[in-house]
């Protein structure tokens, strides 16, 4: 895949043009934002909460780290309001590692997002994971610099994100539950939906494409691109409820680009030794001799127990789904 | 020497933007008309069947981890050795360096190839916020400068005598060349411009002659 730049806003604000000793250069464009996301295919992104998981995360072999105040499975247990995380910790993990940090913020809370922007982290997670400050409307990502990366459980909604200027999808799951069904089941309905209007568009129905637009909520243009390559137009990660190596190279061989792990790392009983493993089972997702390998770097008596999906007060995978 | 039929360029497939640089040299073959095959590697006996080699954009770190794991790292050294061309964009010009520090961290721990005599600083230019596209004039490839696509950017802040300096934005140096070796603070697989992977095709069609001869 090369890099599809249907649906950028014709001038947005975060694209910011400067001269730098007489050098033209140009930041925040959406070749920048999504060409950031695509450098971290093939990689595990990982949840951190402090220095010390980072720099273990780092070591592993992750492709990011993500900050959060609270694993997703902490957050659970905690109830009460789920914000960004503390601007220090965010600071000090920068100051530890060298691959990108990305940090979370709540859906629609356009004020975290620009605190995120100047803390600068390399791209910011409008994310379900923390309670949403504005039930209805996300954040209109094409007036930041920084990328984003938004959830989403089906292809219009995956594709609405794209239009408010996300550069990078991932799916919702059910963070923080160790469980990796409803992961699966937001991609496989991605997938179908999009082998739907590829159909459409192989077919030449430009009627039926325009309708299935419309079903969406999304532009015709979006929805004729998604159809044309038969794939989102951006990277697209898998996330939610990751936690064994197995579970990871499932993901990818659904079609996934990469994967991120919350809970499945740092809330396991031998998070390094996992995390390598995650990491290993990612790249050879297609080879089961090495996922074996890797599953066997494991020891399911230390895996997250995990969370019935089915009866869960909390299912964080439906905030800001209606959006 | 490669046993395939025709040409064929291997992309390194542990991480990063593989079918990027994939997609990149298929369009400078169909554009040069050159009948040859692009292949993602990972193994050490892939590494023995490729006439020219692609090190992609991601992370560094990451993907000399998994080369390490894989014991790629030795045959690929072993190819560079016999002439093989190598390009390497971004995180693979760092993987082919002799040193790399980071700009806030310092030295890195990465485990690194050393056939590039340059010295690395990592994301040279800052953070994601500061990736930035330039025009960038780049003699080896034509007149009209190429367009740099820099993304948490890499410069060289030491090149070695062998080493020959190929582009350079503010000062800094973004692209070398030693012997059979490209390396590129950019990334060419997403500027749509396919000049330097053509590039890079040549070199391989080159080798391949000569090794042919050779043999």
């Amino acid at each position: 895949m090369t890099i599809s730049l249907v649906a950028t806003e014709p001038r947005p604000k975060g694209v910011k043009v400067e001269i730098d000793n007489n050098a033209r250069k140009v930041r925040g464009t959406t070749l920048l934002k999504r060409g950031f996301a695509h450098m971290q295919k093939h990689g595990v992104v990982m949840d951190v909460t402090n220095v010390e998981q980072a720099v273990i995360a780092e070591e592993a072999g992750a492709v990011a780290v993500m900050v959060l105040d609270k694993l997703p499975y902490d957050v659970r247990k905690a109830g009460g309001v789920a914000r960004t995380a503390s601007v220090k910790v965010i600071q000090e993990i920068m100051d530890a590692i060298t691959i990108p940090v990305m940090a979370k913020c709540r859906i629609g809370h356009v004020d975290e997002a620009k605190v995120l922007e100047v803390t600068g982290v390399d791209m910011i997670d409008e994310s379900e994971v923390l309670t949403p400050a504005d039930e209805e409307r996300h954040i209109w990502k094409w007036d930041y610099t920084t990328p984003f990366v938004n959830g989403a459980k089906s292809l219009g909604e995956a594709l609405r994100r794209i239009e408010e200027g996300c550069a990078m999808i991932r799916t919702k799951g059910e963070p923080g539950t160790g469980n990796v069904a409803e992961a699966v089941t937001h991609i496989r309905l991605v997938n179908s939906e999009i082998r739907k209007i590829r159909s459409l568009y192989q077919d030449s129905d430009r009627q039926e494409l325009m309708k299935a637009a419309r079903e969406l909520k999304v532009s015709y243009a979006i929805a004729e691109e998604t159809a044309r390559l038969g794939r989102l137009p951006v990277v697209n990660f898998a996330a939610g409820g990751i936690t064994t190596p197995a579970d990871a190279a499932f993901l990818m061989n659904l079609g996934c680009d990469g994967v991120f792990v919350g809970s499945g790392i740092f809330k396991s009983d031998d998070p390094a030794q996992r995390a390598r493993a995650v990491v290993l089972a990612t790249t050879f997702h297609d080879n089961p001799k090495i996922v074996m390998e890797a599953q066997k770097m494991v020891d399911e008596k230390k895996s997250l127990l995990g969370l019935d999906t089915k009866n869960l007060e909390l299912r964080m995978q439906e905030r800001g789904q209606s959006a | 020497m490669s046993g395939a039929k025709k040409v064929t360029i291997g992309v390194l497939g542990f991480q990063g933007d593989i079918e990027e640089n994939v997609a990149a040299t298929e369009q400078a073959l169909s554009e040069m008309e050159v009948d040859g095959a692009v292949q993602v590697v990972r193994y050490p006996e892939e590494m023995e069947k490729i006439d020219g080699l692609i090190l992609p954009g991601g992370e560094s770190t990451v993907q000399s981890t998994l080369a390490a794991i894989q014991h790629s790292l030795p045959v690929m050294k072993k190819r560079i050795s016999e002439g093989m061309p190598v390009l390497g964009t971004c995180a693979g010009m760092i993987m082919l360096s002799k040193r790399a520090f980071d700009r806030v961290i310092g030295e890195t721990k990465q485990k690194l190839m050393g056939d590039l005599d340059i010295v690395i600083e990592r994301n040279a230019f800052g953070r994601q916020n500061e990736s930035f596209e330039a025009d960038i004039p780049m003699a080896m490839v034509g007149e009209d400068s190429f367009k740099g696509v820099f993304i948490r950017a890499p410069a060289v802040t030491e090149a070695g005598k062998d080493v020959e300096v190929l582009a350079k934005f503010n000062n800094r140096i973004v692209a070398v060349r030693q012997k059979n070796v490209i390396g590129t603070a950019f990334h060419p697989e997403l500027s749509g411009d396919s000049r330097i992977h053509r590039h890079l095709v040549k070199m391989a069609v080159d080798f391949r002659r000569d090794q042919k001869i050779n043999n």
